[in-house]
Protein backbone atom coordinates (compact mmCIF):
# COMPACT_ATOMS: atom_id res chain seq x y z
CA UNK A 1 0.00 0.00 0.00
CA UNK A 2 1.29 3.40 -1.13
CA UNK A 3 0.95 5.91 1.36
CA UNK A 4 0.72 9.61 -0.20
CA UNK A 5 1.66 12.69 2.32
CA UNK A 6 -2.03 13.38 2.85
CA UNK A 7 -2.64 9.88 4.09
CA UNK A 8 0.45 10.41 6.46
CA UNK A 9 -1.11 13.17 7.87
CA UNK A 10 -4.56 12.39 8.41
CA UNK A 11 -3.34 9.13 10.26
CA UNK A 12 -1.44 11.23 11.88
CA UNK A 13 -4.56 13.55 13.07
CA UNK A 14 -5.86 10.23 14.06
CA UNK A 15 -3.60 9.50 16.54
CA UNK A 16 -2.84 13.41 17.31
CA UNK A 17 0.77 13.26 16.66
CA UNK A 18 1.67 16.63 14.63
CA UNK A 19 4.04 15.68 12.16
CA UNK A 20 6.51 18.16 10.42
CA UNK A 21 6.80 19.49 7.17
CA UNK A 22 10.16 18.43 6.85
CA UNK A 23 8.90 14.44 8.45
CA UNK A 24 6.29 13.86 6.34
CA UNK A 25 7.91 12.76 3.12
CA UNK A 26 10.43 10.26 4.65
CA UNK A 27 7.96 9.04 7.20
CA UNK A 28 5.45 8.43 3.91
CA UNK A 29 7.95 6.50 2.36
CA UNK A 30 9.05 4.34 5.53
CA UNK A 31 4.92 3.20 6.01
CA UNK A 32 4.29 2.63 2.76
CA UNK A 33 7.40 0.22 2.90
CA UNK A 34 6.63 -1.44 6.27
CA UNK A 35 2.33 -1.98 4.61
CA UNK A 36 4.25 -3.76 1.61
CA UNK A 37 5.57 -5.61 3.70
CA UNK A 38 2.86 -6.69 5.78
CA UNK A 39 0.80 -7.37 2.64
CA UNK A 40 2.80 -10.67 2.46
CA UNK A 41 0.11 -12.15 4.49
CA UNK A 42 -2.32 -11.81 1.65
CA UNK A 43 -0.36 -15.31 0.40
CA UNK A 44 -2.52 -16.80 3.25
CA UNK A 45 -5.13 -18.82 2.60
CA UNK A 46 -7.71 -17.53 5.65
CA UNK A 47 -10.86 -19.15 4.73
CA UNK A 48 -12.89 -20.21 7.47
CA UNK A 49 -10.51 -19.07 10.15
CA UNK A 50 -11.06 -18.00 13.38
CA UNK A 51 -9.16 -15.02 14.37
CA UNK A 52 -7.35 -15.61 17.18
CA UNK A 53 -7.21 -12.38 19.38
CA UNK A 54 -6.16 -13.97 22.78
CA UNK A 55 -3.69 -16.90 23.84
CA UNK A 56 -5.08 -16.90 27.43
CA UNK A 57 -6.32 -19.90 28.93
CA UNK A 58 -7.47 -18.03 32.08
CA UNK A 59 -11.49 -17.65 32.08
CA UNK A 60 -12.95 -14.06 33.03
CA UNK A 61 -13.61 -14.52 36.62
CA UNK A 62 -16.55 -12.83 38.08
CA UNK A 63 -16.19 -10.72 41.53
CA UNK A 64 -18.34 -9.95 43.73
CA UNK A 65 -19.97 -6.35 43.40
CA UNK A 66 -18.85 -4.94 45.66
CA UNK A 67 -17.47 -1.69 46.54
CA UNK A 68 -14.00 -0.64 47.31
CA UNK A 69 -14.02 3.11 47.86
CA UNK A 70 -10.76 4.65 48.91
CA UNK A 71 -9.65 8.21 47.35
CA UNK A 72 -6.50 8.19 46.00
CA UNK A 73 -7.56 11.61 44.25
CA UNK A 74 -3.94 13.11 45.92
CA UNK A 75 -1.90 10.15 44.39
CA UNK A 76 -3.41 10.19 41.31
CA UNK A 77 -3.13 13.70 40.78
CA UNK A 78 0.60 13.62 41.84
CA UNK A 79 2.22 13.59 38.05
CA UNK A 80 -0.10 15.74 36.60
CA UNK A 81 1.84 17.78 34.64
CA UNK A 82 -0.90 20.90 35.55
CA UNK A 83 -3.48 20.79 38.29
CA UNK A 84 -5.91 23.05 39.94
CA UNK A 85 -7.78 22.50 42.95
CA UNK A 86 -8.57 18.49 42.58
CA UNK A 87 -8.05 18.67 38.69
CA UNK A 88 -6.63 18.19 36.05
CA UNK A 89 -5.77 21.29 33.80
CA UNK A 90 -5.66 21.63 30.48
CA UNK A 91 -5.85 24.24 28.03
CA UNK A 92 -9.04 26.33 27.66
CA UNK A 93 -11.60 24.39 25.41
CA UNK A 94 -14.72 26.48 25.57
CA UNK A 95 -14.65 30.38 24.96
CA UNK B 1 34.98 -14.37 45.50
CA UNK B 2 33.41 -13.68 42.37
CA UNK B 3 29.40 -13.44 43.66
CA UNK B 4 27.86 -14.22 40.22
CA UNK B 5 25.31 -16.72 41.48
CA UNK B 6 22.40 -16.42 42.96
CA UNK B 7 22.30 -19.99 44.63
CA UNK B 8 25.65 -19.04 45.74
CA UNK B 9 25.20 -15.99 47.25
CA UNK B 10 22.01 -17.28 48.91
CA UNK B 11 23.86 -20.03 50.72
CA UNK B 12 26.48 -17.29 51.72
CA UNK B 13 23.98 -14.81 52.81
CA UNK B 14 22.21 -17.35 54.81
CA UNK B 15 24.88 -18.83 56.54
CA UNK B 16 26.65 -14.86 57.21
CA UNK B 17 29.23 -15.77 55.81
CA UNK B 18 28.71 -12.09 53.93
CA UNK B 19 26.16 -9.62 54.61
CA UNK B 20 23.09 -7.97 52.70
CA UNK B 21 25.35 -4.50 52.90
CA UNK B 22 28.85 -6.83 51.53
CA UNK B 23 27.28 -8.31 48.86
CA UNK B 24 24.98 -5.47 47.69
CA UNK B 25 28.28 -2.75 48.10
CA UNK B 26 30.28 -5.41 45.21
CA UNK B 27 27.48 -4.63 42.81
CA UNK B 28 27.01 -0.82 43.50
CA UNK B 29 30.77 -0.67 43.16
CA UNK B 30 30.90 -2.92 39.88
CA UNK B 31 28.02 0.02 38.33
CA UNK B 32 29.59 2.71 39.37
CA UNK B 33 33.09 1.25 37.42
CA UNK B 34 30.77 0.19 34.57
CA UNK B 35 28.74 3.69 34.09
CA UNK B 36 29.94 3.91 30.66
CA UNK B 37 27.57 0.81 29.32
CA UNK B 38 24.56 2.80 30.28
CA UNK B 39 22.55 -0.17 31.55
CA UNK B 40 20.94 1.83 33.88
CA UNK B 41 18.59 4.46 33.86
CA UNK B 42 17.81 5.44 37.72
CA UNK B 43 20.49 4.28 39.93
CA UNK B 44 20.60 5.87 43.62
CA UNK B 45 22.59 4.34 46.42
CA UNK B 46 20.51 6.06 49.00
CA UNK B 47 17.53 4.03 47.68
CA UNK B 48 19.09 1.03 47.94
CA UNK B 49 20.22 1.25 51.75
CA UNK B 50 16.99 2.23 53.03
CA UNK B 51 15.98 -1.31 51.26
CA UNK B 52 18.57 -3.28 52.60
CA UNK B 53 17.90 -1.42 56.28
CA UNK B 54 14.35 -2.81 55.61
CA UNK B 55 15.06 -6.01 54.64
CA UNK B 56 17.72 -6.18 57.84
CA UNK B 57 15.29 -5.15 60.52
CA UNK B 58 12.47 -7.54 58.96
CA UNK B 59 12.81 -11.26 60.69
CA UNK B 60 10.69 -12.68 57.86
CA UNK B 61 12.05 -15.66 55.94
CA UNK B 62 12.87 -14.17 52.43
CA UNK B 63 13.12 -16.85 49.41
CA UNK B 64 15.51 -13.77 47.98
CA UNK B 65 17.21 -12.35 50.98
CA UNK B 66 19.55 -9.48 50.32
CA UNK B 67 20.04 -10.98 46.40
CA UNK B 68 20.42 -7.40 43.99
CA UNK B 69 18.60 -7.56 41.09
CA UNK B 70 17.93 -4.93 37.99
CA UNK B 71 14.06 -3.85 37.14
CA UNK B 72 13.39 -3.64 33.38
CA UNK B 73 11.90 0.27 33.52
CA UNK B 74 8.63 -0.86 31.99
CA UNK B 75 7.60 -2.14 35.30
CA UNK B 76 6.13 0.36 37.96
CA UNK B 77 8.10 1.17 41.01
CA UNK B 78 6.84 3.08 43.52
CA UNK B 79 9.99 3.94 45.27
CA UNK B 80 11.90 4.50 42.04
CA UNK B 81 10.36 7.35 38.85
CA UNK B 82 9.58 4.27 35.56
CA UNK B 83 10.29 6.20 32.03
CA UNK B 84 9.70 3.11 30.24
CA UNK B 85 12.79 4.62 28.13
CA UNK B 86 10.57 7.67 26.91
CA UNK B 87 10.62 11.23 27.60
CA UNK B 88 7.26 11.43 27.59
CA UNK B 89 7.16 9.55 30.88
CA UNK B 90 10.64 11.73 32.31
CA UNK B 91 10.13 11.99 35.88
CA UNK B 92 6.89 9.84 36.21
CA UNK B 93 6.96 8.35 39.54
CA UNK B 94 4.24 5.26 39.43
CA UNK B 95 1.73 5.29 42.87
CA UNK B 96 1.98 1.78 42.98
CA UNK B 97 4.13 -0.73 42.31
CA UNK B 98 3.72 -3.76 39.47
CA UNK B 99 2.84 -7.03 40.96
CA UNK B 100 5.91 -9.09 39.43
CA UNK B 101 8.48 -6.31 41.50
CA UNK B 102 5.84 -6.24 44.37
CA UNK B 103 6.73 -10.82 44.76
CA UNK B 104 10.42 -9.44 43.87
CA UNK B 105 10.14 -7.47 47.13
CA UNK B 106 8.37 -9.50 49.51
CA UNK B 107 11.21 -12.02 49.15
CA UNK B 108 13.60 -9.35 50.25
CA UNK B 109 15.53 -9.00 46.72
CA UNK B 110 17.13 -5.47 46.52
CA UNK B 111 16.31 -3.27 43.88
CA UNK B 112 19.80 -1.76 42.20
CA UNK B 113 17.91 0.89 39.81
CA UNK B 114 15.99 0.71 36.85
CA UNK B 115 17.67 -0.95 33.49
CA UNK B 116 17.41 0.71 30.35
CA UNK B 117 15.07 -0.19 27.31
CA UNK B 118 13.77 0.56 23.85
CA UNK B 119 11.26 2.78 24.25
CA UNK B 120 8.12 1.63 24.93
CA UNK B 121 9.82 -1.60 24.36
CA UNK B 122 10.09 -0.69 20.89
CA UNK B 123 13.02 -2.10 19.23
CA UNK B 124 15.40 -4.46 19.01
CA UNK B 125 19.12 -3.07 19.91
CA UNK B 126 18.10 -0.36 23.14
CA UNK B 127 18.71 2.28 20.24
CA UNK B 128 15.62 3.85 20.73
CA UNK B 129 15.53 4.77 24.72
CA UNK B 130 15.43 8.62 25.33
CA UNK B 131 17.85 7.59 28.27
CA UNK B 132 20.94 6.63 25.11
CA UNK B 133 22.03 3.73 24.23
CA UNK B 134 23.33 0.32 26.31
CA UNK B 135 26.40 -0.80 25.66
CA UNK B 136 27.48 -4.94 25.11
CA UNK B 137 29.42 -5.09 27.96
CA UNK B 138 30.72 -8.30 25.66
CA UNK B 139 32.37 -5.86 23.11
CA UNK B 140 35.33 -6.80 22.14
CA UNK B 141 38.01 -3.94 22.88
CA UNK B 142 37.58 -0.70 20.45
CA UNK B 143 34.06 -1.21 19.43
CA UNK B 144 30.50 -0.47 20.62
CA UNK B 145 28.30 -3.18 20.06
CA UNK B 146 24.41 -3.28 20.84
CA UNK B 147 23.51 -5.02 24.00
CA UNK B 148 19.82 -6.53 21.85
CA UNK B 149 16.72 -4.92 23.19
CA UNK B 150 14.18 -4.21 23.83
CA UNK B 151 15.16 -5.40 27.58
CA UNK B 152 19.40 -4.32 26.50
CA UNK B 153 19.75 -2.45 30.16
CA UNK B 154 18.64 -5.86 31.88
CA UNK B 155 20.46 -8.48 29.86
CA UNK B 156 23.86 -6.33 29.91
CA UNK B 157 23.73 -5.78 33.34
CA UNK B 158 23.77 -9.39 34.51
CA UNK B 159 26.44 -10.10 31.50
CA UNK B 160 28.25 -7.27 33.12
CA UNK B 161 27.80 -8.78 36.22
CA UNK B 162 26.02 -5.26 37.98
CA UNK B 163 24.03 -7.54 39.54
CA UNK B 164 22.37 -10.92 39.97
CA UNK B 165 19.07 -11.14 37.40
CA UNK B 166 16.71 -9.02 36.09
CA UNK B 167 13.43 -8.73 35.25
CA UNK B 168 12.62 -7.88 31.68
CA UNK B 169 9.95 -8.21 29.10
CA UNK B 170 8.77 -9.65 26.33
CA UNK B 171 6.39 -9.10 23.44
CA UNK B 172 8.47 -10.40 20.20
CA UNK B 173 12.26 -11.35 21.54
CA UNK B 174 12.56 -8.63 24.19
CA UNK B 175 14.43 -10.89 26.95
CA UNK B 176 15.34 -14.01 24.43
CA UNK B 177 17.25 -11.69 22.09
CA UNK B 178 19.35 -9.59 24.34
CA UNK B 179 19.89 -12.85 26.21
CA UNK B 180 21.74 -13.81 22.92
CA UNK B 181 23.35 -10.96 22.33
CA UNK B 182 24.96 -10.78 26.11
CA UNK B 183 25.50 -14.31 26.63
CA UNK B 184 23.09 -15.09 29.34
CA UNK B 185 19.96 -16.67 30.08
CA UNK B 186 16.47 -15.14 29.49
CA UNK B 187 13.22 -16.65 29.76
CA UNK B 188 9.99 -15.67 27.81
CA UNK B 189 6.75 -18.16 29.95
CA UNK B 190 3.84 -18.73 29.05
CA UNK B 191 1.40 -15.64 28.25
CA UNK B 192 -0.79 -15.49 31.47
CA UNK B 193 1.75 -17.14 33.72
CA UNK B 194 2.77 -13.54 35.66
CA UNK B 195 0.32 -10.97 35.67
CA UNK B 196 0.92 -7.98 33.42
CA UNK B 197 -0.90 -5.57 36.13
CA UNK B 198 1.73 -2.37 36.60
CA UNK B 199 3.56 -2.98 33.74
CA UNK B 200 3.52 -0.22 31.11
CA UNK B 201 1.75 -1.97 28.49
CA UNK B 202 2.77 -2.30 24.41
CA UNK B 203 0.98 -4.96 23.31
CA UNK B 204 -1.52 -6.69 25.71
CA UNK B 205 -2.14 -9.99 23.61
CA UNK B 206 1.62 -10.46 23.37
CA UNK B 207 3.66 -9.16 26.53
CA UNK B 208 4.63 -10.96 28.92
CA UNK B 209 7.21 -10.63 31.97
CA UNK B 210 10.64 -12.79 32.14
CA UNK B 211 13.94 -13.02 33.91
CA UNK B 212 17.40 -12.71 32.76
CA UNK B 213 20.07 -14.87 35.12
CA UNK B 214 23.62 -16.21 34.70
CA UNK B 215 22.34 -19.77 34.51
CA UNK B 216 19.50 -21.96 34.57
CA UNK B 217 18.95 -22.87 38.48
CA UNK B 218 18.69 -19.17 39.13
CA UNK B 219 16.78 -18.80 36.15
CA UNK B 220 14.34 -21.01 37.49
CA UNK B 221 14.24 -19.63 41.16
CA UNK B 222 13.71 -16.35 39.98
CA UNK B 223 10.95 -17.57 37.99
CA UNK B 224 9.04 -19.04 40.65
CA UNK B 225 9.31 -15.94 42.76
CA UNK B 226 7.12 -13.89 39.58
CA UNK B 227 4.90 -16.37 38.52
CA UNK B 228 1.14 -16.80 39.41
CA UNK B 229 -2.14 -15.47 39.18
CA UNK B 230 -3.19 -12.07 40.13
CA UNK B 231 -6.48 -10.68 40.29
CA UNK B 232 -6.01 -7.11 38.79
CA UNK B 233 -5.35 -9.34 35.73
CA UNK B 234 -7.36 -11.71 34.36
CA UNK B 235 -5.71 -13.05 31.59
CA UNK B 236 -3.48 -14.43 34.44
CA UNK B 237 -3.64 -17.87 34.65
CA UNK B 238 -5.26 -19.24 38.33
CA UNK B 239 -2.83 -22.53 38.17
CA UNK B 240 0.22 -24.18 41.00
CA UNK B 241 3.31 -22.44 40.11
CA UNK B 242 5.69 -25.53 40.32
CA UNK B 243 9.07 -25.59 42.36
CA UNK B 244 11.25 -24.89 38.58
CA UNK B 245 14.51 -24.78 40.78
CA UNK B 246 13.63 -28.30 43.17
CA UNK B 247 12.23 -29.75 40.06
CA UNK B 248 15.37 -29.21 37.77
CA UNK B 249 16.31 -32.45 36.39
CA UNK B 250 18.95 -32.53 32.82
CA UNK B 251 18.16 -35.96 32.32
CA UNK B 252 16.67 -35.72 28.40
CA UNK B 253 16.66 -39.37 27.46
CA UNK B 254 13.51 -40.19 25.75
CA UNK B 255 12.33 -37.04 25.34
CA UNK B 256 11.59 -35.72 21.60
CA UNK B 257 13.23 -32.84 20.15
CA UNK B 258 11.64 -31.05 17.08
CA UNK B 259 13.94 -29.23 14.26
CA UNK B 260 11.72 -26.83 12.21
CA UNK B 261 12.57 -26.92 8.32
CA UNK B 262 11.04 -23.55 8.29
CA UNK B 263 13.66 -21.46 10.57
CA UNK B 264 16.79 -23.04 7.90
CA UNK B 265 17.04 -19.58 6.34
CA UNK B 266 19.33 -19.11 3.23
CA UNK B 267 21.15 -15.95 4.55
CA UNK B 268 21.48 -17.00 8.18
CA UNK B 269 25.41 -16.94 9.21
CA UNK B 270 27.28 -20.22 9.11
CA UNK B 271 28.57 -20.40 12.87
CA UNK B 272 24.57 -20.19 13.41
CA UNK B 273 23.58 -22.70 11.75
CA UNK B 274 26.57 -24.45 13.06
CA UNK B 275 26.29 -23.81 16.91
CA UNK B 276 22.54 -25.49 15.95
CA UNK B 277 23.33 -28.52 14.50
CA UNK B 278 26.37 -29.16 17.97
CA UNK B 279 23.16 -28.47 19.85
CA UNK B 280 21.06 -31.13 18.31
CA UNK B 281 24.11 -33.75 18.51
CA UNK B 282 24.25 -32.59 22.11
CA UNK B 283 20.98 -33.57 22.96
CA UNK B 284 21.34 -36.80 20.47
CA UNK B 285 23.91 -37.78 23.09
CA UNK B 286 21.90 -37.57 25.76
CA UNK B 287 19.49 -39.68 24.85
CA UNK B 288 17.24 -37.54 22.96
CA UNK B 289 15.44 -38.41 19.86
CA UNK B 290 15.48 -35.58 17.04
CA UNK B 291 12.71 -35.25 14.59
CA UNK B 292 12.45 -33.29 11.57
CA UNK B 293 9.14 -30.75 12.04
CA UNK B 294 7.42 -28.23 9.76
CA UNK B 295 5.88 -25.05 11.08
CA UNK B 296 4.86 -24.03 7.62
CA UNK B 297 3.44 -20.73 8.47
CA UNK B 298 6.68 -19.65 10.11
CA UNK B 299 7.64 -16.93 7.30
CA UNK B 300 4.21 -15.12 8.03
CA UNK B 301 4.83 -14.85 11.99
CA UNK B 302 6.90 -11.62 11.54
CA UNK B 303 4.25 -9.64 9.31
CA UNK B 304 1.61 -10.88 11.46
CA UNK B 305 3.37 -9.78 14.45
CA UNK B 306 3.95 -6.16 12.59
CA UNK B 307 0.48 -5.40 12.16
CA UNK B 308 -1.15 -6.90 15.76
CA UNK B 309 1.60 -5.68 18.03
CA UNK B 310 1.39 -1.71 16.49
CA UNK B 311 -2.18 -2.26 16.41
CA UNK B 312 -2.53 -2.72 20.31
CA UNK B 313 0.36 -0.25 20.52
CA UNK B 314 -1.44 2.45 18.92
CA UNK B 315 -4.32 2.32 21.44
CA UNK B 316 -2.19 1.30 24.68
CA UNK B 317 -0.24 4.17 23.88
CA UNK B 318 -3.22 6.31 23.63
CA UNK B 319 -3.40 7.37 26.98
CA UNK B 320 -0.14 9.74 26.82
CA UNK B 321 -1.46 12.80 26.38
CA UNK B 322 -0.14 15.33 28.51
CA UNK B 323 -3.07 15.52 30.81
CA UNK B 324 -2.48 13.33 33.42
CA UNK B 325 0.81 12.28 33.89
CA UNK B 326 4.45 12.85 32.29
CA UNK B 327 6.01 15.31 29.87
CA UNK B 328 3.28 17.95 28.17
CA UNK B 329 4.22 20.60 25.64
CA UNK B 330 4.43 24.10 26.62
CA UNK B 331 3.70 25.29 23.54
CA UNK B 332 0.11 24.36 22.21
CA UNK B 333 -2.85 27.20 23.03
CA UNK B 334 -5.55 24.63 22.41
CA UNK B 335 -6.21 21.34 23.78
CA UNK B 336 -6.00 19.46 20.47
CA UNK B 337 -2.29 21.47 19.89
CA UNK B 338 -1.67 20.58 23.12
CA UNK B 339 -2.05 16.52 22.23
CA UNK B 340 -0.34 16.97 19.05
CA UNK B 341 2.52 18.53 20.26
CA UNK B 342 2.93 16.92 23.84
CA UNK B 343 3.12 13.52 21.68
CA UNK B 344 5.32 14.82 18.65
CA UNK B 345 7.53 15.76 21.33
CA UNK B 346 7.28 12.80 24.06
CA UNK B 347 7.73 10.14 21.38
CA UNK B 348 11.17 8.96 19.66
CA UNK B 349 11.14 8.07 16.21
CA UNK B 350 9.97 4.39 16.31
CA UNK B 351 6.90 4.81 18.51
CA UNK B 352 5.52 7.53 16.25
CA UNK B 353 5.82 4.85 13.05
CA UNK B 354 4.40 2.12 15.14
CA UNK B 355 1.19 4.19 16.29
CA UNK B 356 1.15 5.42 12.99
CA UNK B 357 0.93 2.07 11.35
CA UNK B 358 -1.21 0.79 14.14
CA UNK B 359 -3.66 3.69 14.40
CA UNK B 360 -3.63 3.47 9.82
CA UNK B 361 -4.40 -0.49 10.40
CA UNK B 362 -7.30 0.13 12.83
CA UNK B 363 -8.83 2.70 10.88
CA UNK B 364 -12.22 2.63 9.00
CA UNK B 365 -11.75 0.25 5.98
CA UNK B 366 -8.54 -1.44 6.67
CA UNK B 367 -9.47 -2.88 9.83
CA UNK B 368 -10.42 -5.92 7.81
CA UNK B 369 -8.03 -6.33 5.59
CA UNK B 370 -5.03 -5.95 8.00
CA UNK B 371 -5.57 -6.27 11.79
CA UNK B 372 -8.60 -9.47 11.42
CA UNK B 373 -6.26 -10.98 8.37
CA UNK B 374 -3.28 -10.55 11.12
CA UNK B 375 -4.97 -12.23 13.66
CA UNK B 376 -6.35 -15.13 11.55
CA UNK B 377 -2.86 -15.86 10.24
CA UNK B 378 -1.71 -15.72 14.01
CA UNK B 379 -4.42 -18.70 14.40
CA UNK B 380 -2.65 -20.41 11.74
CA UNK B 381 1.17 -20.15 13.34
CA UNK B 382 -0.52 -21.20 16.87
CA UNK B 383 -2.11 -24.34 15.21
CA UNK B 384 1.43 -25.23 13.68
CA UNK B 385 2.48 -25.39 17.10
CA UNK B 386 -0.23 -27.29 18.50
CA UNK B 387 0.06 -29.42 15.55
CA UNK B 388 4.37 -29.65 16.04
CA UNK B 389 3.80 -30.55 19.71
CA UNK B 390 1.69 -33.64 18.78
CA UNK B 391 5.27 -35.22 17.27
CA UNK B 392 7.83 -33.81 19.89
CA UNK B 393 8.07 -32.48 23.26
CA UNK B 394 9.83 -29.75 22.66
CA UNK B 395 11.66 -27.46 20.17
CA UNK B 396 15.10 -25.94 19.20
CA UNK B 397 15.83 -23.31 17.58
CA UNK B 398 18.39 -20.63 16.75
CA UNK B 399 17.17 -17.54 18.90
CA UNK B 400 18.26 -14.50 16.79
CA UNK B 401 19.78 -14.38 13.34
CA UNK B 402 23.04 -13.00 13.84
CA UNK B 403 25.43 -12.39 17.11
CA UNK B 404 25.23 -8.75 18.49
CA UNK B 405 26.06 -6.18 15.69
CA UNK B 406 27.71 -2.73 15.63
CA UNK B 407 25.65 0.26 17.75
CA UNK B 408 24.00 2.38 14.72
CA UNK B 409 23.85 -0.51 12.51
CA UNK B 410 20.53 -1.27 10.69
CA UNK B 411 19.20 2.47 12.00
CA UNK B 412 18.16 3.55 8.35
CA UNK B 413 16.03 0.38 7.92
CA UNK B 414 12.97 -0.51 10.31
CA UNK B 415 12.47 -3.90 8.40
CA UNK B 416 16.30 -4.33 8.35
CA UNK B 417 16.08 -3.94 12.33
CA UNK B 418 12.59 -5.90 12.93
CA UNK B 419 14.06 -8.66 11.07
CA UNK B 420 16.37 -9.92 14.46
CA UNK B 421 13.05 -11.10 15.89
CA UNK B 422 12.76 -13.46 13.20
CA UNK B 423 12.78 -16.41 15.13
CA UNK B 424 11.49 -15.15 18.83
CA UNK B 425 8.04 -13.70 17.12
CA UNK B 426 6.36 -16.92 16.20
CA UNK B 427 6.26 -18.25 19.97
CA UNK B 428 5.35 -14.82 20.99
CA UNK B 429 2.17 -15.15 18.80
CA UNK B 430 1.35 -18.78 20.32
CA UNK B 431 1.86 -17.61 23.17
CA UNK B 432 3.94 -20.62 24.40
CA UNK B 433 7.13 -20.18 26.66
CA UNK B 434 11.09 -19.71 25.24
CA UNK B 435 13.61 -19.86 26.84
CA UNK B 436 17.31 -18.58 25.17
CA UNK B 437 20.58 -19.94 26.25
CA UNK B 438 24.11 -18.89 25.52
CA UNK B 439 25.51 -21.77 23.52
CA UNK B 440 29.13 -21.48 21.35
CA UNK B 441 30.28 -18.65 20.57
CA UNK B 442 30.57 -16.66 16.79
CA UNK B 443 33.52 -17.11 14.79
CA UNK B 444 34.64 -13.37 16.03
CA UNK B 445 33.89 -14.61 19.58
CA UNK B 446 30.78 -13.40 20.41
CA UNK B 447 28.33 -15.32 22.34
CA UNK B 448 24.97 -16.75 20.56
CA UNK B 449 22.14 -18.08 22.13
CA UNK B 450 19.97 -21.53 21.61
CA UNK B 451 16.71 -20.94 21.79
CA UNK B 452 13.79 -23.49 23.40
CA UNK B 453 10.36 -23.74 22.95
CA UNK B 454 7.41 -25.96 24.87
CA UNK B 455 3.92 -26.00 25.23
CA UNK B 456 2.03 -23.45 26.73
CA UNK B 457 3.06 -24.17 30.87
CA UNK B 458 5.55 -26.40 30.22
CA UNK B 459 8.84 -24.05 31.06
CA UNK B 460 9.95 -26.55 33.50
CA UNK B 461 10.60 -28.95 30.59
CA UNK B 462 13.10 -25.98 28.41
CA UNK B 463 14.57 -25.32 31.94
CA UNK B 464 15.23 -29.16 32.04
CA UNK B 465 16.88 -29.29 28.33
CA UNK B 466 18.46 -25.69 28.74
CA UNK B 467 20.14 -27.15 31.58
CA UNK B 468 21.14 -30.30 29.93
CA UNK B 469 22.74 -27.75 27.22
CA UNK B 470 24.60 -25.56 29.92
CA UNK B 471 26.08 -28.79 31.18
CA UNK B 472 26.86 -30.27 27.90
CA UNK B 473 27.94 -26.24 26.06
CA UNK B 474 30.59 -26.53 22.72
Amino acid sequence: MKIDKNTTLKIAKLCRIKVRDEEIEELSSQLSSILDWVEKLNEVNTDNIEPLNNVSIATLPLRKDKENLQDQSKEVLSNAPEKLENYFAVPKVVE
Amino acid sequence: MEFNTITESLEKINSNKISIVELNDIFINRIKKNKNLNAFIYFDEENISQQIKKIQSSKKNFKLKGIPLAIKDLFCTKNMPTTAGSKILQNFQPSYESHVSQKLLDQGSIFLGKANCDEFAMGSATNTSYYGNTINPISPRGSQLVPGGSSGGSAAAVAANLCLGATGTDTGGSIRQPASFCGVVGIKPTYGLCSRWGIIAFASSLDQAGVFANNIADTAILLREIAGHDNKDSTSANREIPNYFENLNQDMSGKVVGVPKEYILPDIPEDISKIWEQAIKSLERGGVKVKNISLPHTKYALPAYYIIAPAEASSNLARYDGVRYGFRSEEGTSLDEMYELTRSEGFGKEVKRRVLIGTYVLSAGYYEAYYMKAQKVRRLISNDFNEAFNECDFILTPTAPSPAFPIGEKEDDPIKMYLNDIFTVPASLAGIPGISIPFGKSQNGLPLGIQLLSKHFDEQLVLNAGLYLEKNNV
